[in-house]
């Protein structure tokens, strides 16, 4: 037995059917903890160097942590990892809801998943009962649809997860849907269960998982949701969530914008979080143990009809909306609902679907390739560009690789304005302003992902010291008092947030109580103590978390033949195209710039020019 | 003073879950709980809490007499109790449970930890 953990791993080999149950190996717990530390140790050991990550041997691993599942705010955050069809490189992805602390609660820390299944298939998971079921009923049809009838099937009480026909279609951005609304979204991770030939995964679990000191566990619980109560980040987060964020997103700048061709926007007040309340909103829908819904579900009224829809949250307003130039959140909304039905992460989704619009109107994609006329604004021919993505029609087939991938088919130099780094595409903050957060999404392991990095807040601060994000957003910030980010100095602060952010998917916690309501670190020490009878102290989990980065850094340079340097660069346009206009026009960061970032930035992690750890750097985490 | 839920405000996190268990047991372990939280998805998009309202059809329904109101609430004496499960099935909103190991039923004893935990006041004594 070992305290905080259910203590078994489940390896399902999908090819020769097989289901093995093992004890959860004390190495991994001894020295990676769970969640993103067991993935990326898992995923460099075990998965086949040079696999293909449609091939069939590519691991599928989901992964909870030593505090998953237990009495604190927004225990239920699950880690899947595998090697990203996006990027060829390490790949994870994680989501709220209930699914993995159910995995937790059927006895398993972590499940790797193998092969591929003959037909069509599903897994089932009822405590000990494992089983690969036929799916063939639900093959092709939307992920909500069949969240929906699997519950109906096997119960309410079993959690569902399932993949779109995006998924099935190895469309490269495809997610894993969760909960009528709750998404892994990231690399292409739905793609690869697509790829395995499995549809969804639903699990039971009713088993206890051991807690070193239940007494101090009950009273510390109970201390750190008054604690989470008690901090003007919960009033000011709850009620519109991420949504929240929009409107201080658009007065600094940094709200993408047609194809994050500009940073700012006149109708950011239509599709904001006020917006979804007063136009969309039927209830606060919260992930497992969280005191503060960030999740809005609500009910969108358009002209290609009604839908019943989690969201929009602030990436997916930012990047379906303004960035397609979609205006009406009822109409975002929608397309929030068309991606989830689909399986499309509506991160990758919107930026794919502007990119799309930006190469058509510069007539890059013809008509007859494209099925129809579309435009920016238009949010019928948003739709109908996810519906040609995910079937794979026409031009839709190039769509289908990312942004990078299209790129590459369509030409023009169109690669320029293609919004990514490493093959995935770039999330809701706009960064020629803000040199940190540039400098974040550059360098992160799994491509340009807000969740690796956020450092928005110091940008436009100009300091290492920005106060809470709370703070920042119930702030009047606007035009009138930015000043130019200064890239001087943001290495420490980048590094600091790499390891800060990811830390919570170590834990298998949300970030959220920290990093934006400012619940202090000590109670989560003081947490960890009671679940799993060790004292850990905070730097002891940023040091982990850094030795993770580093591994994850090798296994990209293990896995993609030409990896380094020029990898690390943003595209062209945030280095050569001035903001046109808005609060930070004339604003961009040069290539003199990014390169002087570049450099720091690898000599203070221990890295040589080429951003290849040094065998000193790899030593020192004792990864030999 | 029954638990009273609130479906307006609940947000479906189920720390109600956590708490029972931890209180009652001493173990994270939702399942155990007496009280029950679950969503009607996708519409109409709603929580709902099955909880224990004191009715007493539990009581009624004991033919040793083994479930006996104290103060406001419904508490089963065990040295009267003889494991039948009648109270089980009669439970109109399932929260009743069963003590797998002794074979016992188990239920709601008003401590108040899940009112008191509850984040969206969802929950309540009347």
């Amino acid at each position: 037995m070992i305290y905080g953990y259910a203590g078994s791993t489940l390896r399902i080999d999908l090819t020769n059917e097989k289901v093995i149950k093992e004890p959860l190996k004390q190495e991994w717990v001894d020295e990676y903890l769970g969640g993103r530390g067991f993935t990326a140790k898992i995923l460099f050991d075990e998965n086949p160097p040079n696999v293909e990550p449609f091939d069939e041997e590519n691991i599928f691993v989901i992964a909870m942590g030593p505090l998953s599942g237990h009495f604190l705010p927004a225990s239920g955050k699950t880690h899947f990892c595998t090697k990203s069809p996006a990027t060829g490189g390490y790949g994870d992805s994680n989501m709220g809801g209930h699914f993995g602390v159910n995995m937790k609660y059927a006895g398993y820390d972590v499940t790797i998943i193998k092969g591929k299944a003959k037909q069509q298939s599903y897994i089932f998971i009822d405590d000990d009962k494992v089983e690969i079921r036929s799916a063939e009923k639900y093959w092709g049809k939307g992920s909500t649809k069949v969240e929906e009838e699997l519950k109906n099937e096997l119960g309410e009480d079993f959690q569902i997860l399932t993949i779109g026909p995006a998924g099935e279609n190895l469309v490269k951005f495809a997610c894993i849907s969760h909960d009528f609304g709750r998404q892994a979204g990231r690399i292409g991770i739905g793609a690869v269960l697509g790829s395995k030939n499995i549809k969804a995964i639903a699990v039971r679990g009713t088993k206890s998982v051991p807690v070193f000191d239940p007494e101090g566990l009950l009273n510390k619980g109970k201390e750190t949701y008054a604690a989470c109560r008690a901090k003007p980040g919960f009033t000011a987060w709850t009620p519109q969530g991420t949504a929240g964020i929009t409107d201080w997103c658009n007065n600094v700048g940094a709200l993408p914008t047609r194809n994050f061709q500009t940073s700012h926007c006149d109708y950011a007040d239509k599709i904001n979080g006020q917006a979804i309340l007063d136009e969309l909103k039927i209830t606060d829908k919260g992930c497992f143990a969280c005191p503060i819904p960030c999740g809005k579900y609500g009910y969108a009224k358009t002209k290609l009809g009604n839908v019943y829809v989690e969201g929009p949250e602030y990436e997916t307003l930012s990047l379906l909306g303004s960035n397609c130039e979609v205006k009406d959140i009822h109409e975002i909304a929608y397309l929030n609902y068309i991606c989830d039905e689909l399986g499309i992460d509506t991160c990758s989704g919107g930026a794919v679907v502007s990119f799309a619009l930006e190469c058509y109107e510069k007539g890059f994609i013809s008509k007859e390739d494209m099925g129809r006329d579309v435009k920016f604004g238009d949010f019928e021919s948003v739709a109908h560009i996810l519906e040609i993505i995910t079937n794979r029609k026409g031009i839709g087939n190039a769509l289908a690789e990312g942004v990078k991938g299209a790129a590459e088919i369509i030409g023009n130099d169109s690669s320029k304005f293609a919004i990514h780094v490493k093959g995935l595409e770039w999330t809701g903050y706009e960064s020629r302003n803000a040199p940190g957060m540039m400098l974040g999404y550059m360098t992160a392991d799994i491509g340009a992902h807000h969740g690796r990095c956020w450092v928005l807040g110091n940008d436009v601060a100009g300091s290492a010291d920005a106060g809470n994000i709370t703070d920042l957003i119930t702030s009047q910030q606007s035009a009138s008092t930015l000043s130019k980010a200064k890239h001087e100095h943001v290495v420490p602060i980048v590094i600091k947030s790499q390891h800060t952010r990811p830390a919570f998917d170590i834990l298998g916690t949300c970030r959220l109580q920290y990093m934006e309501i400012g619940l202090e670190i000590d109670y989560y020490e003081d947490l960890i103590y009671t679940i799993t009878g060790k004292k850990i102290k905070w730097d002891e989990i940023l040091k982990l978390s850094e030795k993770i980065w580093t591994l994850n850094r090798m296994y990209n340079f293990r896995e993609i033949s030409d990896f380094g340097r020029k990898y690390d660069y943003p595209p062209a346009r945030f280095y050569e195209e001035p903001i046109p206009d808005g609060p930070n026009e004339g604003h961009y960061i040069s290539l003199d710039v990014i390169d002087e970032m570049l450099d720091e930035y690898y000599t203070a992690r221990g890295w040589d020019n080429n951003g290849n750890p040094t065998i000193e750097t790899l030593r020192g985490f004792s990864l030999n | 003073m029954p638990l009273k839920f609130n479906y307006e405000t609940c947000s479906g996190c189920k720390a109600c879950q956590l708490v029972c268990a931890l209180q009652n047991f001493k173990e994270t372990n939702p399942s155990k709980s007496v009280l029950n939280v679950y969503g009607k998805f996708p519409v109409p998009g709603k929580y709902y809490v099955d909880v224990c309202n004191q009715c007493g059809e539990c009581a009624k329904i004991c033919p040793v007499e083994a479930i006996n109101m104290s103060g406001n609430t419904y508490l089963i004496d065990y040295d009267t109790c003889i494991g039948c499960l009648a109270c089980v099935e009669v439970c109109p909103t399932k929260v009743m449970r069963v003590n797998q190991e002794e074979s016992t039923p188990y239920k709601c004893t008003d401590c108040k930890q899940c009112a008191e935990v509850c984040p969206r006041d969802a929950l309540s004594f009347e």
